[in-house]
């Protein structure tokens, strides 16, 4: 049997799959895709929501130390039983629902999300030979899921029968379909590199080492720019600071979820997070080599492990790009997609082709690297002179 | 006639009806999506990968997200007093299963006509790439033109005032 032979590290870096294949021999034939299909859906149902309430208390740490404070640290050593305390007050809240307002979309609404967010993770490879669905259009299928978390956030501000919640979804599904193209172009570099929409196939393609270091495609000027372009979008897609206007609660209350209490409340939240640590996993995929160690001599370690580590990475940045920067504006936002973002993702595209047809070497990396900068300090002086990220004018604080 | 295929064709036979037959603007659009979801699951359940998941992101990403705009500009969220269905209906009916039975009939006398194979070919999208890009490629380039002009007189529809003065960019 595999056991036996293999060494300590590959039996380490492979004991999921081996636990898996081993439980499977004790399920009759007949029942062995259903068990097969449970197997490999459970581990994410059970992992990725822990670590949604890891993140949140993290979070809420990270926030306060930014703010000069500390976060919660009343529940529990350092607060680590803050999200438990979350989880109760969600679970035991009074569910209200308004008089006038559509029930049973009501109630599909933050059932769609989650499972929305969830089905993302089927193309995630979160290890080697660790992925729920290898499917050969994975990348396909990834951003068509995004699209069904738009119409259930279309379900939950509608349903509410409230102003604020209508326009707080009109304006986070108009956000999420203009940053959905540049988050699309920004990953189809890394599929042309490849040429499979395989996310196995593109992580194989990354996990090679010349000398000791990684064929990543963020170590490439339009890697790095696709990646960078990539991890803005997915801000911006999940609703996340400074990208939350449809969400920020000193403008529109709560948005789109403002008339849910309660569960409801919690699963809205828990699809958000998932939706981030999804996008973030794509992004980990498509640029940073997925599970790949990120030195030749680091391979001992389990590669699911070196994926958790290059998400919590992402995460901090998410959380520290939350404490810094202040909101922007629906204008400014939409101004930002349209005419920076869309332009660099399409020369991005260019450069990336470019790549493929010159020879190798460094005056390729510099040649490209340039390109891609001069474009950016272009579109960017552009955009400043013509006013279109002016400074607020408060009308009556000044 | 697999019990996968007959509950996704109910799944997509239930959300279209529903989408036909409900009151609400909003439950229709509901309805609409799951019998666009039932659809690509569908093609995903005959092994077209590409063009399952890509109905997914255009229908549901684009054309359910467009209808939900309209909806939600019109604010038309009381439902008619009636169902509006047209006076005409019965003769609506009648075309639909006339339709219905040169369908049939063509797909019944048509399958011997179809090449026997065991195995569902390998249609890869790299397939569809090269059959796009060289055998295709002027349909790919003249739909290019078709969408180009269609974002464009979005452009010009939505600069336009209200009042009937078209405003170009500050």
């Amino acid at each position: 049997m595999i056991v036996f032979s293999a060494s300590g590290a590959e039996r380490a870096d492979q004991i999921f799959v081996l636990t898996k294949y081993w439980l499977m021999g004790y399920v009759p034939t007949a029942v062995q895709p259903l068990a097969s299909a449970v197997l490999s859906v459970v581990p994410i149902l059970l992992v990725f929501p822990l670590i949604f309430a890891i993140t949140t208390l993290l979070e809420r740490k990270g926030l306060g130390r930014i703010q000069n404070r500390y976060g919660p640290n009343r529940v529990g050593p350092w607060g680590l039983l803050q999200p438990m305390a979350d989880g109760l007050k969600s679970l035991t809240k009074e569910d209200i629902v308004p008089d006038s307002a559509d029930k049973w979309v009501h109630l599909c609404a933050p059932l769609l999300l989650v499972v929305a967010s969830f089905l993302a993770y089927a193309v995630l490879p979160i290890g080697r030979n660790m992925v729920v669905a290898n499917l050969s259009a994975g990348v396909l299928f990834f951003f068509a899921i995004g699209a069904l978390v738009e119409v259930a956030i279309f379900m939950a501000g509608w349903s509410s029968r409230s102003k604020y919640s209508l326009l707080g979804a009109m304006r986070a599904i108009a956000q999420m379909v203009s940053y959905e193209t540049p988050l699309v172009l920004a990953g189809l570099v890394a599929v042309m590199a490849t040429g499979s929409l395989s996310t196995v196939a593109i992580v194989e393609a990354q996990a090679q080492y010349t000398g000791i270091f990684p064929h990543w495609f963020v170590f490439t000027p339009w890697g790095f720019a696709g990646f960078v372009l990539f991890m803005i979008a997915a801000t911006a897609e999940s609703n996340r600071s400074p990208f939350d206007l449809p969400e920020g609660e000193s403008e529109i209350i709560a948005g789109y979820y403002i008339e849910y209490s309660g569960f409801k409340f919690a699963l809205f939240f828990l699809g958000e997070y998932l939706g981030m640590f999804a996008t973030s996993g794509m992004a980990i995929t498509l640029f940073l080599g997925g599970w790949s160690a990120p030195f030749s001599f680091l391979t001992w370690v389990p590669s699911y492990l070196w994926f958790f580590i290059k998400l919590l990475a992402i995460t901090c940045g998410f959380i520290w790009v939350r404490g810094t920067l202040p909101r922007l504006r629906m204008d400014q936002l939409m101004h930002f997609a349209w005419k920076f973002m869309l332009p660099m993702t399409l020369l991005n595209i260019f450069v990336a082709a470019a790549w493929k047809f010159l020879p190798a070497g460094i005056v390729r990396w510099f040649g490209c690297a340039i390109f891609l900068a001069i474009a950016f300090v272009l579109l960017t002086r552009g955009l400043k002179r013509r006013g279109e990220f002016r400074a607020r004018q408060y009308r009556f604080a000044e | 006639m697999t019990l996968v295929f007959l509950i996704l064709a109910a799944i997509t036979i239930l959300g279209l009806g529903a989408a036909m037959s409900l009151r609400n603007p909003v439950h229709c659009v509901v309805g609409l999506t799951i019998g666009f979801l039932g659809l690509a699951a569908l093609y995903l359940q005959l092994g077209a990968q590409f063009v399952g998941l890509t109905q997914v992101l255009v229908y549901v990403g684009a054309v359910a997200i467009l209808i939900i705009f309209a909806i939600m500009m019109m604010r038309s969220s009381e439902s008619p007093e009636q169902q509006p269905y047209s006076r005409s209906w019965r003769v609506g009916v009648a075309i639909a299963f006339a339709v219905y039975c040169v369908l049939g009939w063509a797909v019944h006398f048509g399958a011997h006509t179809l090449p026997t194979q065991a195995a569902t070919p390998e249609l890869s999208v790299q397939q569809i790439g090269d059959a796009l890009l060289h055998r295709f490629v002027l349909p790919l380039e003249i739909i290019a033109v078709l969408l180009t002009a269609a974002l464009i007189g979005a452009g010009v529809l939505a600069l336009q005032d209200p009042a009937g003065e078209v405003r170009g960019p500050r």
